[in-house]
């Protein structure tokens, strides 16, 4: 066990986090007793936009569904034997997997029958989502189902055409979930939706520079649980008042030095999602006086940035309250801001990957990088022997590993910490 | 006093006795790993010792490295394969700046610096088609004896195609072989090449610096290290004792350590 440097204790918003979560996927689950309404899409889907349809609507998003079902290992395998019973292949995006397996044995992970969606409200960034979100409307019988298509290029690129694409397709998504749900949409509820994800995606960056300092106040295995948040309710005042407690806690962690990892002595951080199922290996890396203070995936899925004057990257400006009037501003806001996330820069490009990581590492007082294979997420995965090209080059200690995010047949917990062991031996933590 | 380093690999357990405060090597030691990871370590520590003539209260300082590490209860601290590879190779050749090691059940490669210090790593994917248990169930499908591929492989004209990925498959590819009536000698260098591309492909991530060298079981096969040197198109060192290269990393970095 390595020494402990630094005092620590434990996150004490940490049960509200806890509650907050379990509270989102019952409030799905019960959305029908209590009267409401409920759809299902993609985290990644502009889900400010069905808010509009009243304060009754409650949603569930694919990706981090798939994730609690990936920690349940059992539930997991019986997920994947039922997709691959169906005829899908076991090399397609994992979460899917344990999401159509659900469906297919109408089981929720969080307990009762699989709650089955009014609409499903999604995009496609990779190419798994609008296949995905198909396949699970077939699945249910036919759930109607509205997919816009993201596909604009880099943020640095983006130009009204690109823009208009995007708010072109939300506007024409309005019409369709009047229709589909007999409702009128009210765009006082889409404003107070669009200031709310700018908000809450604004405080999860200024969280994560928090993290800049050394000690790091929070630890990657412990932000996973924190910025979840985002991929679930970032356009709900709940999420945004959750990150303003946690923003102010992680402030006074800070000022006080108080330590997520005690050992802490080397900094790393990772790449994309981790293997669910085996999130231990964070505890075996602190074990060697090592603290993960983040990775590209946790700070720029759900945080927006901009660049401040002394060039460094801090949390993005949201507009400031009661200055978006109309439906077709608050599109374009969210477009806007949507399109600036940094997990969708490197679907263009892994160059745009490996400067962002560079930045983090400079930034964060890093020491070495970790990237994950992901065998199950091809979208986030694509590029990464070329980030690690990139890396070495710039004279960044990096290494790579495999695995699956939500298939544990796919990663070797031992094999992969016999490799940690010689990377950080490299580091000097061994 | 002396220091010991010590690799508990899949197929053998080696130890490497040194004289304290000075890279000597006073002793080696070898034993095959049976059921019983312990008793194979103990027994070629023992062997080192008896040959060093020490007990083992004039041992200082004991390093580990290998697979099995674990089996070395007594061991003050451990390294990792690459670590120890990189440290060894670079004692017995200055020069060396990449260490490719060949085992029983893993290929893996470590780039290290001038001091010998590891700075970059790889290991093979899971199977081990590409390591040398993969050469021994070739070997039995050949009805050859393991130490025999070697000289034979050297004897070939030609290098049949040799697609496998996989010890399985490349067992159907070399029963397919035999019926074309391919010689033997064709087929081992064909095996020989299919292990050296597979390994080479895996050095190439890592990124090449010369010199290299060649440790580990397999460097022990003449006509493994011919394809590896015709697969990198360059020269490669290969130590006299490859197998020990692990143990004597261990033990160089337990010098180091004892003296503080």
């Amino acid at each position: 066990m390595a020494e402990v440097r630094w005092k620590s204790e434990p996150l004490k918003c940490w049960n509200q986090a806890k509650a907050l979560r379990l509270k989102y996927y019952e409030d799905y689950a019960k959305a029908h007793e209590r009267g409401g309404i409920r759809w299902a899409g993609s985290a990644w889907a502009f889900s400010a936009v069905p808010e509009g349809l009243g304060t009754d609507v409650w949603s569930l998003t694919g990706e981090p569904y798939g994730a609690s079902v990936a920690w349940n290992k059992d539930f997991a395998a019986q997920c994947h034997e039922a997709a691959q019973a169906k005829g899908y292949a076991r090399d397609l995006c994992a979460y899917m997997r344990n999401y159509w397996g659900s469906i297919l044995l109408n089981k929720y992970v969080f307990g009762g029958e699989w709650p089955k969606p009014d609409f499903q409200w999604t995009s496609h960034t990779c190419c798994s989502h609008a296949k995905w979100y198909q396949v699970a409307s077939e699945l249910e019988g036919g759930v109607p189902t509205f997919s816009i298509d993201g596909s604009i290029g880099p943020y640095d690129e983006l130009d009204e055409n690109r823009l208009n694409y995007l708010v072109d397709q939300m506007q024409e998504g309005i019409e369709w979930m009047e229709k589909v749900t007999g409702r009128k949409y009210n765009d006082e509820l889409l404003i107070q939706a669009v200031h709310n994800e700018c908000n809450a995606t604004s405080l999860w960056a200024e969280i994560c520079t928090l993290n800049k300092a050394v000690p790091a106040p929070l630890d990657e295995k412990t932000m996973y649980s924190l910025y979840v948040f985002g991929t679930l309710m970032k356009h709900r005042k709940e999420c945004v008042d959750f990150y303003r407690v946690l923003r102010d806690e992680v402030q006074e962690r800070v000022e006080k030095q108080i330590a997520a990892v005690a050992t802490e002595r080397f900094r790393v951080i990772t790449d994309t999602q981790p293997p669910w199922a085996f999130l231990s290996i964070f505890r075996y890396m602190e074990s060697k006086g090592t603290v993960s203070v983040g990775s590209l995936y946790t700070f720029g899925l759900i945080g927006i940035w901009e660049v401040k004057p002394d060039g460094t990257w801090g949390p993005r400006t949201p507009p400031k309250e009661g200055s978006i009037k109309t439906r077709e501003q608050a599109l374009r806001t969210i477009a806007d801001w949507t399109a600036s996330r940094p997990e969708w820069q490197h679907f263009y490009s892994p160059e745009r990957k490996t400067e962002m990581l560079k930045r983090i590492v400079k930034e964060w007082k890093v020491d070495g990088v970790m990237l994950h294979y992901n065998r199950g997420c091809e979208g986030l995965t694509v590029g990464i022997a070329e980030n690690k090209l990139g890396l070495k080059k710039a004279g960044i200690p990096v290494m790579s590993f495999e695995g699956n995010m939500g298939d544990e047949r796919e990663f070797d917990p031992e094999r992969t910490k016999t490799e940690i062991d010689t990377f950080l031996e490299i580091l000097g933590a061994r | 006093m002396a220091v010991a380093g010590i690799d508990v690999g899949a197929k053998y357990a080696k130890a490497v006795i040194l004289k304290d405060g000075q890279p000597e090597i006073l002793s080696k030691g070898i034993a095959p790993c049976g059921f019983d990871l312990k008793e194979a370590v103990e027994a070629a520590f023992q062997q080192a010792l008896s040959e060093a003539k020490l007990s083992r209260d004039e041992i200082k300082y004991v390093v580990a490295t290998g697979a099995s590490l674990e089996a070395v209860p007594f061991a003050n601290d451990s390294v990792s394969m690459q670590g120890a590879d990189a440290r060894g190779a670079h004692f017995l050749f200055p020069s060396v700046r990449t260490v490719i090691d060949i085992g029983a059940e893993m290929g893996r490669a470590a780039r290290c610096d001038a001091t010998g210090k590891m700075v970059d790593f790889v290991i093979n994917e899971r199977c081990a088609a590409g390591a040398g248990a993969f050469l021994e169930a070739m070997a039995r499908a050949l009805e050859v004896k393991l130490e025999e591929m070697g000289p034979l492989s050297l004897e070939a004209d030609k290098s049949p195609p040799m697609n496998a990925q996989c010890t399985i498959f490349a067992e159907s590819e070399v029963v397919t072989l035999i019926h074309e009536g391919e010689s033997k000698k064709n087929i081992i260098r064909a095996l020989h090449d299919a292990i050296a591309e597979r390994n080479i492909s895996m050095v190439r991530r890592l990124g090449i610096e010369k010199d290299v060298a060649l440790v580990g079981g397999l460097a022990k096969n003449a006509g493994f290290v011919d394809a590896m040197k015709r697969g990198l198109e360059m020269d490669i060192l290969v130590p006299e004792e490859p197998l020990f290269v692990g143990a004597l990393g261990a033990a160089l970095i337990a010098a180091e350590k004892s003296a503080g």
